[in-house]
């Protein structure tokens, strides 16, 4: 190969609290498809804002076609030639789809817009990439896949010597996958470096040349695709270190498996997730394993009617229930702490005390308050059971640590005694101390007989705790592994690297 | 999502436009067939005042055996833009309008000229050429100012005692407010002793005109006079003087403008002293402009108002018949 | 520096952070301004067996304001905004002074005219929740359309009624030395509070419009909550409409309440809650109120020209607004040496994650 066109070498970016980049290198060849991987937090979004100038990186060089340069804000990264598509394309879907390519540099002819040449230009860049549209028609008219073309055919003609592609093919279906490769291709066959972010493992494998992979802000590696298998890779992109795995405390727990609690069959949505079959018992902890965008999360919102289901049916017990909304689910001792806490689990503007009894006081209703006194002793209670810190009711929950929110998302839902409680990443950026108490915490719970389904994206954590794993990829449930001892991490990271083996 | 805000934007539109068109049913009844025909554009429904100025331009031109087509502005300028023109394309004799703004005008009314209908303004002044319109039938509002002034220096002619004076403007920037306490102030400066001591805003309503007149009574504890701008502002301050233990009309002088009922039962009452009328019942003169512009006789370029002023007496005999 | 000192920077400290403190300062500034300017003015006498003076005229013509304040922080402490409560005003006035004057009973006018509010809060209500219009479109229908139907109901008159049938009471009335409107505004903000904080409204209202998502996971039923805020809120608004109309014994379809929409979301910005919802304040709402009705008198008795006043007005409660906001209190700490340290911001939790629009 010859020179790299991009090169970051050294590369930190800090911010409060946070490490996002820690010495990061990366290089860039013309005329390749580059994947980035990695987890959550691995630092992906911020390398490619601080290559596009969002973000100025703390430390680091970076050269362009050998010349070290700063790129000081995303219109100098395209005069530099390095454009980004993003997964939402930001184009004006009322303009046309000439004007969307032009917009912001229209060609004039004494000093009017050359609307012919517009017109023109437009219709022979989309030929290039074998598209035949109607440059006039508003962009909006235009299917998701299409716009996305547009504006890579936008970017392309600001003579972009890179090509960032961030998660374009997540809201795309096979077909329009198959037509953006295309594309993608034929790029990379007139010397276009394209740097690809995709969750799909099978996307990388078919069209990625390189790999570069990334793990809490620091890079693991840079590889060419053919020499990484996908087992490696998910434990590259996972950082499971299988001896860690060989010292669990316990063996998997015992199971004291109860009545069923919760069955789906065949419940799906479209878009979300296909169709599912699992079951859920009484005392038993349900894993889910896959990775980032495999459609774990979607599956628990899923069960907790966050999101209706399209098809099949769910049950709880024997009744077959329609899960339309959360309330409907938490009626049946149904409850879900989400993956993203600050989002969409606490008010921030509340208290400790008002986030603790705020599902308790929903499932009540505004004229039963619990009263004072009993709802001084819950609080104090759970605050004491799970040594939320600090231990006062009335400090705004935004003051706590990700680790003591979490446990307060905990009270909240474990107050309502529920009979099923679905934990999205519980233990996610939270320090190893609290990540061990909720551990315990929900090990005690199934022993009191209540089901969990527990997601997390660390292995380790989910075979220690799981009673069984169900593997998730690309929006599919692959496997339903018993945790019965015989369930090792290598065979778990296998299953999710390359499906039902 | 935004679909269904306009959805629902329009609804209410509809809702609102069948709102005005109920209220403006009895209208363009007028079928007599050879009869001069008169489009006239009001500015809305805002008042009690602009109701009965309504009422009389309707009433008259039945009475006179002139078709009217009226068309109500709701106070936007489009609306009556919109209006003047379908009258230029319906060919009538005559257009007359009461003017939401002063400003833009220059258009249409050149459009008007070149169809040959003549125009009309009535109440409320533009800024365009001269020549665009035949004449203005309006009240003088510097006259009724001044009027309201004349009459407080008679009162006092023959004391040179300071008498302290406290106003209660209209809306900020309206013409009458303007005009009012303009011809007012011009009159009363031939008398050093008549002095505004406090000038404020009562917006031309009652309740603001109460809650301005309470705060002015509190600051000020020696009010010989109230001018108001219009009655309504007038009625508020009364209630306020009477809560402050002062008798109004006698502890306090009260001259208003307007001379609607309420105001009116106010001075038969002795409550307010002295009433310049502002006259909303142009109807009967508006017909007759109409008719010898429509038989091309000269007309004044700028005609005022018939208006009269009313002191406690002569409110005791106009109430039965009062009409507003 | 000595402990005593030391103690009583504390102490102070404590107190400026209390969210009530720049609003209650800015009250005292302003009360101590008018007392310098007019003499007697925090004087309350007795004349004809009741309270009389400008503190009380300040309650008292301020009452409506209250009231609409106080409807108003609940729908945006919802998250929402409601600018129908100007013509909401007018319509129940109007409506209440055209049965008086049609010879109704007081009681039959009075249910009547908050029937009507009720149907008019619920009417906001269901665009937002059951339509999803977006609140300040959906308000903005009854804002426009509100004049028109006050203007039907008073046939494009102000409809006089005679004083003396015991509407006037409401707006204009005493009742053990004071303002009957000032009785009913502390019977209301009494109940609001009640409602707010002895059941678990306040809460919910709060956990809704502090985090809307989060509120539908944990099962909150927004929708019924929030329907109740506009109820509440026309309700409050329909109060305010009968003590305008009944203090002047007249209904001005046209004029009354004009405007006070704007009022009202300003007394509520003033008292420390947040136009985009979650915490509020009931308290500070009242003071917020209260400001802005005492800034009016101001303006009245210390002769301010008519011209200048809303040029005044921007000026002061840009100056409130200014005082209240951490940032700007930081920076203007910071640059003069010695003065106060600005609050500590909150510690970054670990997992903080910075965003920065694309």
């Amino acid at each position: 190969m010859t020179e790299p066109v991009l090169e970051v070498t050294g590369i930190s970016k800090q911010f409060p609290g946070v490490r996002a980049l820690d010495g990061v290198a990366f290089r860039l060849f013309p005329g390749e498809i580059h994947a980035l991987m990695g987890e959550n937090g691995a630092g992906k979004s911020t390398l490619i804002k601080v290559l596009t100038g969002v973000y100025q990186a703390d430390e680091g060089r970076m050269t362009l076609d050998g010349a070290e340069r700063r790129v000081h804000d995303p219109p100098h990264a395209q005069r530099l030639g390095i454009s980004t598509v993003y997964q939402e394309v930001n184009l004006c879907p009322n303009l046309s789809v000439a004007e969307n390519i032009f917009i912001g540099r229209e060609p004039r002819k004494f000093g009017r817009i050359d609307w012919a040449r517009i017109r023109r230009r437009s219709a022979e860049l989309l030929a290039r990439l074998d598209l035949d549209l109607d440059v006039t028609a508003p962009l909006g008219a235009q299917s998701l896949a299409v716009q996305q073309l547009i504006a890579i055919v936008r970017a392309i003609d600001l003579d972009a010597k890179v090509l960032i592609l961030d998660e374009p093919t997540s809201s795309l279906d096979r077909g329009e996958v198959e037509r953006l490769f295309g594309v993608m291709r034929r790029l990379r066959d007139d010397g276009v470096a394209i740097l690809f972010v995709s969750h799909f493992l099978e996307q990388i494998y078919e069209v990625c040349d390189r790999v570069t992979v990334l793990r809490n802000g620091r890079l693991v590696g840079e590889y060419p695709i053919g020499e990484l298998g996908r087992f490696d890779l998910v434990s590259r992109m996972t950082g499971q270190e299988l001896h860690d795995l060989e010292q669990l405390e316990e063996a998997a727990p015992a199971i004291t498996r109860g009545r069923r609690l919760l069955a789906l069959e065949g419940a799906g949505r479209t878009g979300a997730i296909t169709p599912v079959d699992l079951e859920i018992h009484e005392g038993e902890v349900v894993g889910l394993a896959g990775l980032l965008g495999s459609g774990r999360s979607e599956l628990a919102r899923l069960v907790f009617g966050a999101e209706a289901a399209d098809t099949g049916r769910v049950r709880v017990g024997e009744e077959t229930v329609a899960l339309r909304t959360p309330r409907a689910a938490i009626d049946r001792g149904i409850a879900f702490c989400p993956e993203d806490r600050k989002a969409d689990g606490l008010v921030m503007d509340l208290t400790v005390a008002e986030n603790i009894v705020l599902a308790l006081q929903a499932a009540r209703g505004w004229t039963r308050p619990l009263p004072p006194r009993r709802r001084d002793e819950l609080v104090g209670e759970y605050i004491r059971k799970l040594r939320i810190q600090p231990p006062s009711p009335g400090t705004p929950v935004r003051n706590l640590s990700g680790g003591n929110q979490q446990k307060v998302l905990l009270a909240r839902w474990l107050i309502t005694r529920p009979r099923l409680l679905i934990l999205d990443e519980p233990t996610r950026g939270i320090d190893v101390g609290a990540k061990t108490e909720i551990q315990k915490l929900v090990v005690a719970l199934a022993g009191d007989g209540i089901g969990v389904l527990f997601i997390s994206a660390e292995l380790e954590e989910v075979l220690r705790l799981s009673h069984k794993v169900e593997v998730l990829r690309d929006r599919t449930l692959v496997a339903e592994l018993a945790n019965d001892g015989s369930l090792t991490p290598e065979r778990l990271l296998g299953t999710i690297a390359n499906g039902a083996s | 999502m935004k679909r269904r805000i306009l959805a629902a934007a329009a609804g209410a539109a509809l809702a609102l436009t069948a709102v005005t068109a109920c209220g403006d049913s009895g209208s363009g009844s007028g079928s007599g067939s050879g009869s001069i025909t008169l489009g006239f554009s009001q500015v809305g429904a805002e008042s009690g005042w602009r109701t009965a100025n309504t009422k009389s331009i309707k009433e008259e031109a039945a009475a006179a055996g002139i078709d009217l087509k009226f068309a109500d502005a709701q106070q936007k300028q489009e609306n009556q833009i919109a209006a003047i023109r379908s009258f230029i394309k319906q060919k009538v004799d005559v257009i007359a309008f009461s003017p939401v703004v002063v400003t833009g005008w220059d258009a249409v009314l050149k459009e008007a000229k070149a169809a040959g209908i003549p125009v009309v303004l009535t109440d409320r002044a533009v800024d365009s050429d001269a020549s665009m319109y035949v004449t203005f039938l309006g009240s003088d509002f510097v006259e009724e100012g001044k009027k309201s002034g004349q009459w407080l220096v008679d009162q006092y002619k023959d004391s040179s005692e300071p008498v302290n004076i406290v106003q209660l403007e209209g809306t900020v920037g309206a013409a009458p407010a303007i005009d009012r306490k303009k011809g007012f102030e011009e009159v009363i400066k031939s008398k050093p002793n008549l002095k505004v001591i406090a000038s404020q805003s009562g917006e031309f309503t009652r309740a603001k005109g109460k809650e301005v007149m309470q705060a002015l009574l509190k600051a000020h504890k020696d009010i010989d006079v109230l001018y108001a701008h219009n009655d309504d502002m007038g009625l508020g301050a009364i209630q306020a003087i009477e809560e402050a233990g002062k008798k109004p009309g006698e502890d306090i002088k009260i001259i208003t403008v307007d001379a609607v009922r309420d105001g009116m039962q106010a001075l038969a009452d002795g409550k307010i002293n002295f009433i310049v009328e502002c006259n909303p019942l142009l109807g009967g003169q508006l017909m007759e402009i109409v008719k010898k512009v429509h038989e091309d006789q000269p007309v004044e370029r700028r005609i005022v108002t018939e208006e009269t002023v009313f002191d406690q007496e002569a409110a005791k005999k106009a109430l039965p018949s009062r009409k507003y | 520096m000595n402990p005593v000192n030391a103690v009583s920077r504390a102490n102070l400290a404590r107190l400026t952070r209390h969210r009530l403190f720049w609003p209650v300062a800015v009250l005292v500034l302003l009360l101590v301004v008018n007392a310098v300017v007019t003499p007697g003015f925090l004087a309350i006498r007795v004349r004809d067996g009741h309270l009389y003076g400008s503190l009380i005229d300040i309650l008292r013509f301020g009452a409506p304001l209250i009231m609409v304040s106080l409807g108003m922080t609940m729908v945006i402490a919802t998250g929402g905004i409601d600018l129908s409560v100007g013509s909401v005003v007018a319509i129940s006035g109007a409506m209440a002074c055209y049965l008086i004057s049609e010879g109704q009973g007081l009681a039959v006018a009075l249910a009547l005219s908050f029937g009507l509010c009720l149907v008019l809060g619920l009417w906001n209500g269901l665009l937002v929740t059951r339509l999803s219009i977006q609140p300040i479109i959906a308000t903005l229908i009854l804002m426009v359309g509100g004049r028109g139907i006050a203007q039907l109901i008073t046939g494009g008159q102000i409809i006089t009624i005679d004083r003396d049938s015991g509407y006037r009471e409401i707006g204009g009335g005493h009742l053990a030395g004071l303002p009957v409107a000032v009785l009913i505004v502390l019977a209301s903000v009494a109940a609001a509070a009640v409602l707010a904080r002895r059941t678990a409204l306040g809460l919910l209202l709060e956990s809704v419009g502090g985090n809307a998502e989060a509120s539908r996971l944990v099962g909150i039923r927004a929708s019924g909550l929030i329907v109740l805020g506009y109820v509440f809120c026309a309700v409050c608004a329909g109060v305010a409409g009968w003590m305008i109309s009944s203090d002047v014994s007249a209904a001005d379809g046209n004029n009354a309440g004009l405007w006070i929409e704007l009022d009202a979301i300003l007394a509520v910005v003033l008292g420390g809650t947040a136009l985009t919802g979650g915490r509020f304040s009931i308290a500070g709402t009242v003071v917020g109120a209260l400001i802005i009705q005492t800034l009016n008198t101001t303006i009245y008795t210390a002769g301010i020209p008519p011209r200048t006043t809303l040029v005044f007005e921007a000026a002061v409660v840009t100056f409130v607004c200014l005082l209240q906001s951490p940032a700007f209190r930081a920076k203007v700490g910071r640059r003069r040496p010695g003065g106060p340290v600005p609050p500590p911001t909150d510690p970054p939790s670990a997992d903080k994650k910075v965003e920065v629009p694309a």
